[in-house]
């Protein structure tokens, strides 16, 4: 059995008297590619706060890794990148390399300085991501394709085995998104990082994930991309209680 | 002037003081500016203010304080004011910069009073408010090189942590950082720098000191590492130009010490400009 990642019982949370999430339950496992699919305001960012340990669920269980999220010490092996929107001031001052370099702060731990290695490690993200070319320039001069690059890059420098993407291709252009999810296919299959990927493009992830889970409020199916495509366009539309487009 | 520092105890105090504020301010203004703080830096200064004119007052009406050094209750004045700022941000979580007006009209209001009860603006009080050559006593010199040490250790040990906080404050606590902590500990020791630079620049300008040698180093700067040079070196210079300028022209330092810093962020603004225009003509010839 490959072995699982998240593991989440009967997760429910709230916003003051807002119910968000409801019983939430299910796993990921090592070398899963998931997209987590749902409307504006199903939770999607919520659950990801949880996982990340941003936010405390109210009730229900959640492991990372077999431990207990609460008592997880390892953080650096889950990498995040946020939507882009929320993600920093553009006009930092920093360089694409230090904020790659910045992706190694907590795996090196509290008082440890980077070394030579760092720097190895930083070039060897950015080629991953194809933006080596571009490690002197300022961060806020990039596109937001290429911004978002480097952010995955910062979350590839710590090693991570489990990636977390929360919308990364809002504001990014058609073409340059094509490009951006073969990467995260190429660092999925070839390095064998587990991906969470919470999406709208449906049309364009469809053929390049192993994983779906549909989610408002709860999660309403789980499971392998052949079984979702077999789901009815009804049984869709009563979950989100709008009409959704399903792309095979 | 070299000939009168050899002389002068006085004028020691004032420069090595000087010199080390140089550095102190604009290496935490960096960090201040590009987390957006720098009216929280402007807040803790008149909170500082607030202990000062206490201890003023003390001074003046207990006999046994009459020697109490100001700036210890200056020091105590400005890190409990940054705990406070912590905790109203903290309680006013979607109005975070309500913090903000209250600690300032807050330590306003108590400085005014104490001012009151010590019968109005004295020489001494001037000093504080707008810097001064000849205030500065050895013990606040020894005093200052203390929150160096301080500052300068803290900035080793969590430089990377400070980086990644001031940069994507979220990505820092789902990387699972003591994000709170740290930024607990970089408003504590922000408030000492205040407290420290208060005897050169004067209180209602210490916050410049943080922010304006920033500016000119984000105009010029590639990188985080390269603002912050920048900002040393312009700060430098304007506390050195300040000070000297300030002894021969009978001056309170703190005002020469911000007009120089402006002199050079227009310069630098300027010179960009121009630099600019340049590179574009040359390229128009090219073409």
């Amino acid at each position: 059995m490959k072995k699982s990642l998240i593991d989440i019982e009967n997760l429910s949370f709230q916003y003051d008297y807002t119910q968000v999430l409801k019983n939430i339950s299910f796993r990921v496992e090592e070398g899963d590619f998931l997209a987590l699919l749902g409307p504006n305001g199903s939770g999607k960012s919520t659950l990801l706060k949880i996982i990340l340990g941003l936010l405390k669920p109210m009730t229900g269980e959640i492991k990372l890794f077999g431990e207990p999220s609460a008592t997880f010490k390892h953080r650096e092996w889950i990498g995040y990148v946020s939507q882009k929107s929320n993600a920093f001031n553009s006009g930092f001052p920093a360089t694409v390399q230090e904020v790659v370099k910045s992706g190694l702060t907590k795996k090196l731990g509290l008082f440890k300085r980077p070394g030579r290695d760092a720097k190895e490690k930083v070039l060897e993200a950015l080629k991953a991501v194809g933006m080596e070319a571009f490690m002197n320039r300022n961060i806020g001069e990039l596109s937001g394709g290429q911004q978002q690059r480097v952010f995955i890059a910062r979350a590839l420098v710590s090693e991570p085995r489990l990636l977390i993407l929360d919308e990364p291709t809002v504001g990014i252009d058609h073409e340059n998104v094509q490009s951006f999810y073969d990467m995260l296919v190429k660092l999925n299959r070839e390095q064998g990082i587990t991906m969470i990927l919470v999406t709208h493009d449906v049309d364009t992830v469809s053929n390049r994930i192993s994983h779906v889970a549909c989610l408002n409020q709860t999660i309403h199916f789980h499971g392998y991309k052949n079984e979702f495509d077999t789901i009815s366009q009804d049984a869709l539309e009563a979950w989100y209680g709008h009409s959704v487009r399903k792309i095979h | 002037m070299i000939e009168a520092i050899f002389n002068y105890e006085f004028l020691q105090n004032a420069f090595f003081s000087g010199i080390l504020i140089g550095i102190l301010a604009p290496l935490l203004g960096v960090f201040i500016v590009v987390r957006r703080l720098s009216l929280i830096a402007d807040a803790l200064s008149h909170v500082t203010l607030a202990g000062i004119a206490g201890s003023l007052y003390l001074s003046q009406s207990v006999p046994a304080l009459a020697m109490l050094n100001p700036i210890y209750l200056g020091i105590l004045a400005s890190v409990s004011g940054s705990i406070l700022i912590e905790r109203l941000r903290r309680l006013y979580k979607h109005y975070e910069e309500l913090a903000i007006p209250i600690i300032m009209s807050g330590g306003i209001g108590i400085s005014a009073i104490f001012i009151s009860l010590a019968s109005g603006f004295s020489t001494d009080l001037m000093s504080y408010l707008f810097g001064s050559v000849s205030a500065v006593s050895r013990q606040d010199l020894w005093v200052v090189v203390g929150i160096a040490v301080v500052v300068i250790i803290f900035l080793l040990l969590f430089f990377k942590e400070l980086f990644v906080l001031s940069f994507d404050e979220e990505y820092a606590k789902a990387s699972g950082l003591p994000a709170r902590w740290i930024h607990l500990l970089f408003m504590i020791v922000t408030a000492l720098v205040i407290a420290a630079s208060m005897r050169i620049v004067g209180i209602l300008l210490v916050s410049s000191l943080m922010t304006l040698p920033v500016a000119a180093a984000m105009r010029l700067a590639k990188g985080f590492k390269q603002t912050i040079i920048y900002s040393i070196v312009f700060g430098e210079a304007a506390v050195l130009i300040g000070l000297v300028s300030a002894f021969y022209l009978d001056l309170a330092p703190g005002g020469t010490i911000v007009v120089t810093s402006i002199f050079i962020l227009l310069l630098v603004i300027l010179a960009k400009k121009v630099v600019f225009k340049m590179a574009a003509k040359q390229e128009e010839v090219a073409q």
